[in-house]
């Protein structure tokens, strides 16, 4: 067969170095019924690349829950639907872009936001928010951390946070969200997950399915370089070595400005009705958004490099599929209307060729020059790429006695010393200097955006008129300590913090995407933390309602061997009928009356002696152990994460939904990273110079009551007259109720456990450590 | 009466602009694309926020070439109002109609947040349904918003009371704690000598319902309305 890169023989060397396992290879020999050629070899390499085939992942993927009443496209198109009512819909997914925003902090977190964005509006969903969940190594010096780390942790949330800006304050959709935390073993390898939101009309959604023999194939948007060539294979797909900053070249750049263009332009070609289907050109480029719309539509395909707009001169076949050039897309048009699609993209002033046709009998052909450079039939290539049950080994047990454990101090200790010192810990300070630099407020629809609640919400246009039909809450949450004590417990939390972050909102939660970010799969360790955190995920996102309808496996993040810990990244949607009715953390009024809603008072077994740090039962020790309360006071990191029922967990979201459309609560804000005692402060950070005045009594000692991170509870503060109200409510969803205190004007935080303090200050002496933590240690470089 | 809301590539309040208009002021309001040279009859030319062709090379340098502003030119020589927005402010300096230029803000990085401006001058038609002295509480979103000029120009500006907003803290103070850029003069909004032209970095658009956390920008979208109602009587 004539190729036009005959030039290069194939060997299974060759294929080795392209990532393509022996087995992997004789597959593609079986497939086409020869040996590829180097452009063929090249395509199957990064389709069959762990990033673009999750053929690590897919057999586990399976278990996930993925239908629901809501859901109108499930994984496997560019991002999950869900119905939001009034004949519209909402488009989301979360994305990974971990191992490129270490090569290239800049680049690689533009063009992760990038990706995610193109993968809504390919919908034909307008993005209206994006929330960033990130991780990154320590950035103050500590145990493990040495202060050369911890400096170039600075650099690396730097240049991401300015990558994240760059591209979405240009692009002009609000960055409303996530969060961001620290662990040592983010050091080499920070998680940069992005999430995007769109709306479209319901019948206006579009989906990546070739259609209509000898309909034409439009390229459009940016001209194909030489960039990022194997980003997906190489750079996504295998764990970094010493020579990893040698990929910098295999790392995309982003243009948000062209991105923006393209936008706009798609989204009103799609309203001439010419457009019969759209994919991105995001992992695998050119290669990837061919032969899945192929694969998809079951028809074949045709293309011809030479029509394609390309950036430099004298690009090989190969280099032009594997080109991961961003800002562009593939479209199909109708036969004979291709001219009004054109046209619309002539209008924005960006490139767009025929570069082909849809065939019938399956077979994507890639020409150039007249050539022929590769010939695979599609779907085998799209859909019968390898899958991997890989080996799955639980790792020994943990040996750990009370020894190993946070040593309680006893009651009548004041802890407010402490307390300050957590404040200032860069996992629960203010991350108020991130966030500015992310536009906020744009398109007008921020009914609470970082901070203000535990949830992000948006309120919901018509896109046709305008007019306000609902809010949607968004909370993304992942506690990757917690799973690396226990993965299947740990990615429960994970669900259900989000969901309960939504439903403190106001908001009721209908549907999830995912970012599974692991070590190497190749490790039984590995996967077996990720076997247990999908049946974690499968197991919690049933009970509370919240199918998964996306998302993204990123294996390999380690380094020099060492993996990160498990870092299951859980995005939740909720919806608020009336967005009127939307909760913020921030207390309102003195005199309201602060309840704590959930699971009661932690109290002892019977029997048990109360008092002294030494009664404390070891269970507490243990679970406190994985506290963020722990790392930062005493630098243990141990033991288990809380015990977790779903059972309370749903009772407490179904109650704060009724609660919130009742409009009983002046405020909510959930317990969960350094406990109620950081709860209480941020609802007060948040309100116009108010205190609050609590007590913990019921709990069995005073640290535990004060900082430990249980789930399924929330603050409230209620207006005394709604206050029997509330406490009804509460009883009919069986979710416990608990007066602990009032809010006060005296601007004083005091939280007593049976009449000494725990915690005792003016507000204002918190509120600066918490506010200016993170701003003096990034911004002092 | 009628908004015309130019769009460049790149513009991304347009939209903002025009909800706030017709949406909440229920106003008459239309989409100017950048590449025209009619203003459709408009009586008021916005310049939304955005980053118009990129903001390459510098805020506003290449938009200003775009055949739209030859018309919003003539438009504002004829006495014809133009408010520019954030990055439509950029615009107008580099077009001329206004004097200055921006430099990047003073901390080299991104500000989004609720700012508080005080109104100078409320016998312009962008701020004459406000309270003399009165301060608003308006998101800013820029990364270059740090306004500078010639000492002259600064000078005549003052004389000529251009300025009329000027960042303050929110118990009206103007000094380097109520300057989030480090604008000269804490100046966050001017016009031109003849007050038919005005730019400002906050984003009024974004104030306009207290469910955005402030309802603030109404007074200048009022004031503009309130001074084509007048300015049609007077013709009457």
């Amino acid at each position: 067969m004539p190729t036009a890169s005959a030039e290069i023989k194939v060997t299974p060397e060759i294929a080795a170095e392209h990532g393509v396992t022996r087995e992997e290879y004789a597959r593609i020999h079986q497939i086409l019924g020869r040996d590829p050629n180097i452009t063929e070899l090249g395509i199957f390499s990064v389709m069959w690349s762990e990033h673009c085939s999750y053929k690590s992942s897919k057999v586990h993927l399976k278990r996930l829950p993925t239908r629901g009443k809501l859901v109108v496209q499930g994984p496997g198109e560019n991002a999950g639907v869900v119905d939001i009512g009034d004949g519209l819909v909402a488009a989301f997914k979360i994305e990974s872009h971990n191992h490129p925003s270490y090569v290239e902090p800049f680049q690689g977190a533009t063009t992760g936001v990038g990706g995610i964005l193109r993968d809504i509006f390919t919908m034909g969903a307008r993005p209206i928010a994006v929330l960033d969940s990130l991780r990154f190594g320590e950035i103050v010096p500590g145990p493990g951390t040495s202060e050369e780390d911890a400096a170039k942790n600075r650099r690396i949330l730097d240049g991401v946070i300015r990558g994240v800006a760059s591209y979405g304050n240009c692009f002009g959709v609000p960055t409303v969200g996530g969060e961001v935390s620290f662990e040592p073993c983010y050091s080499q390898n920070p998680l940069v997950n992005a999430l995007a939101l769109g709306i479209a009309r319901k019948e206006e959604i579009f989906l990546a399915k070739a259609k209509g023999i000898g309909n034409p194939v439009i390229y459009v948007g940016a001209k194909t370089g030489r960039d990022g060539i194997h980003g997906a294979s190489l750079l996504a797909s295998a764990e970094f070595t010493e020579e990893s900053k040698q990929k910098r070249p295999n790392v995309q750049v982003g243009d948000p400005f062209l991105e923006k263009l393209l936008l706009e332009a798609c989204l009103e070609a799609m309203q001439t009705g010419a457009v019969v289907a759209i994919q991105d050109m995001g992992a695998a480029g050119l290669t990837c958004s061919t032969m899945e719309m192929a694969s998809r539509g079951g028809t074949g395909i045709e293309i011809d490099l030479a029509k394609v707009p390309q950036r430099e001169t004298g690009m090989t076949p190969y280099e032009i599929m594997l080109s991961e050039s961003q800002e562009r897309m593939l479209l199909v048009a109708e036969r004979g209307r291709e001219h009004e699609v054109l046209e619309v993209f002539k209008k924005w002033g960006l490139d767009a060729v025929v570069v082909g046709t849809v065939t019938d009998g399956g077979i994507a052909k890639v020409l150039h020059h007249g050539q022929i450079a590769a010939e695979i039939p599609a779907h085998p290539l799209a859909e019968e790429g390898p899958v991997y049950r890989r080996p799955i080994a639980q790792p020994p047990l943990r040996h750990e006695t009370t020894a190993d454990w946070f040593p309680f101090a006893p009651d009548g200790t004041d802890f407010t010393a402490n307390f300050r010192r957590l404040l200032a810990s860069p996992a629960i300070a203010s991350k108020r200097w991130i966030t500015e630099q992310y536009d906020t407020s744009v398109r007008t629809n921020t009914l609470a955006g970082p901070g203000a609640s535990d949830a992000a919400v948006v309120r919901i246009k018509d896109p046709k008129t305008g007019i306000v039909k609902c809010a949607l809450a968004l909370a993304t949450d992942g506690n990757g300590r917690w799973c690396q004590l226990n993965p299947r417990v740990g990615a429960m939390h994970a669900v259900a913090e989000a969901a309960r972050n939504v439903a403190s909102s106001g908001a009721r939660p209908i549907a999830a995407t995912n970012c599974l970010n692991f070590g190497s799969p190749e490790k039984p360790d590995v996967m077996w933390q990720f076997s247990e955190a999908i049946d974690g995920l499968t197991v919690a996102c049933s009970e509370l309602g919240t199918p998964i309808t996306g998302g993204n496996v990123s294996f390999y993040n380690e380094t020099l061997g060492k993996s990160i810990y498990p870092t299951p990244v859980i995005g939740i949607l909720g919806i608020l009928e009336d967005a009127s009715r939307v909760l913020k953390i921030a207390f309102r009024a003195e005199g309201d009356v602060i309840v704590l809603l959930g699971s009661l008072a932690v109290g002892l077994a019977p029997g048990s002696p109360a008092g002294g740090a030494s009664s404390v039962p070891a269970e507490f020790a243990r679970e406190f152990s994985s506290s963020e309360y722990s790392k930062t006071i005493a630098g243990i990191v141990a033991g288990e994460p809380p015990a977790i029922d779903l059972t309370s967990e749903k009772r407490l979201i179904d109650c704060l939904v009724a609660l919130a459309s009742e409009g009983c609560l002046e405020s909510s804000h959930d317990v969960s990273d350094g406990g109620i005692a950081v709860t209480l402060a941020e609802s007060c950070f948040a309100s116009a110079g108010l205190g609050a005045h609590v007590s913990l009594d019921k709990d069995a000692s005073a640290e535990f009551a004060a900082f430990n991170e249980r789930g399924a509870r929330c603050v409230v503060s209620v207006s005394p007259i709604k206050l029997a109200a509330v406490l009804l409510t509460a009883r009919q969803y069986g979710v416990g109720a608990r007066e602990i205190g009032t809010v006060h004007p005296g601007s004083a935080l005091r939280i007593e456990y049976k009449g000494s303090a725990v915690v005792e200050s003016p507000l204002d002496s918190l509120r600066s450590i918490w506010a200016n933590s993170l701003e003096r240690t990034l911004a002092s470089k | 009466m009628k908004f015309g809301v130019v769009v460049f590539p790149g513009s991304n309040c347009d939209h903002d602009a025009f909800y706030a208009i017709g949406n909440v002021l229920d106003k008459p309001v239309e989409f100017i694309w950048h590449q025209s040279q009619e203003l459709g009859n408009s009586d008021v030319i916005i310049l939304p926020g955005g980053f118009a062709y990129g903001d390459y090379l510098r805020t506003g340098a290449i938009a200003r070439f775009s055949p739209v502003m030859k018309s919003v030119e003539k438009f504002a020589n004829g006495g014809g109002l133009v408010l520019g927005i954030c990055n439509g402010f950029q615009i107008l300096l580099e077009a001329g109609l206004l004097p200055g230029a921006m430099m990047r803000n003073s901390g080299l990085r991104y500000i989004c947040r609720q700012v508080h401006i005080r109104v100078e001058q409320t016998d312009t038609p962008f701020t004459n349904a406000a309270a003399p002295g009165q301060i608003l509480t308006i998101p800013i979103a820029h990364n270059d918003g740090n306004y500078t000029c010639e000492e002259t120009t600064l000078a005549e500006l003052e004389k000529n009371r251009q300025v009329i907003f000027r960042y303050t803290t929110s118990d009206g103070a103007d000094d380097a704690a109520g300057n989030p850029n480090g604008s000269m003069g804490n100046i966050a909004g001017i016009s031109n000598r003849e007050r038919n032209v005005a730019g400002l970095m906050p984003h009024p658009e974004r104030a306009v319902e207290s469910a955005l956390g402030s309802a603030d920008g109404l007074v200048i979208f009022k004031s503009m309305i309130a001074a084509l109602v007048g300015a049609r009587k007077a013709t009457a």
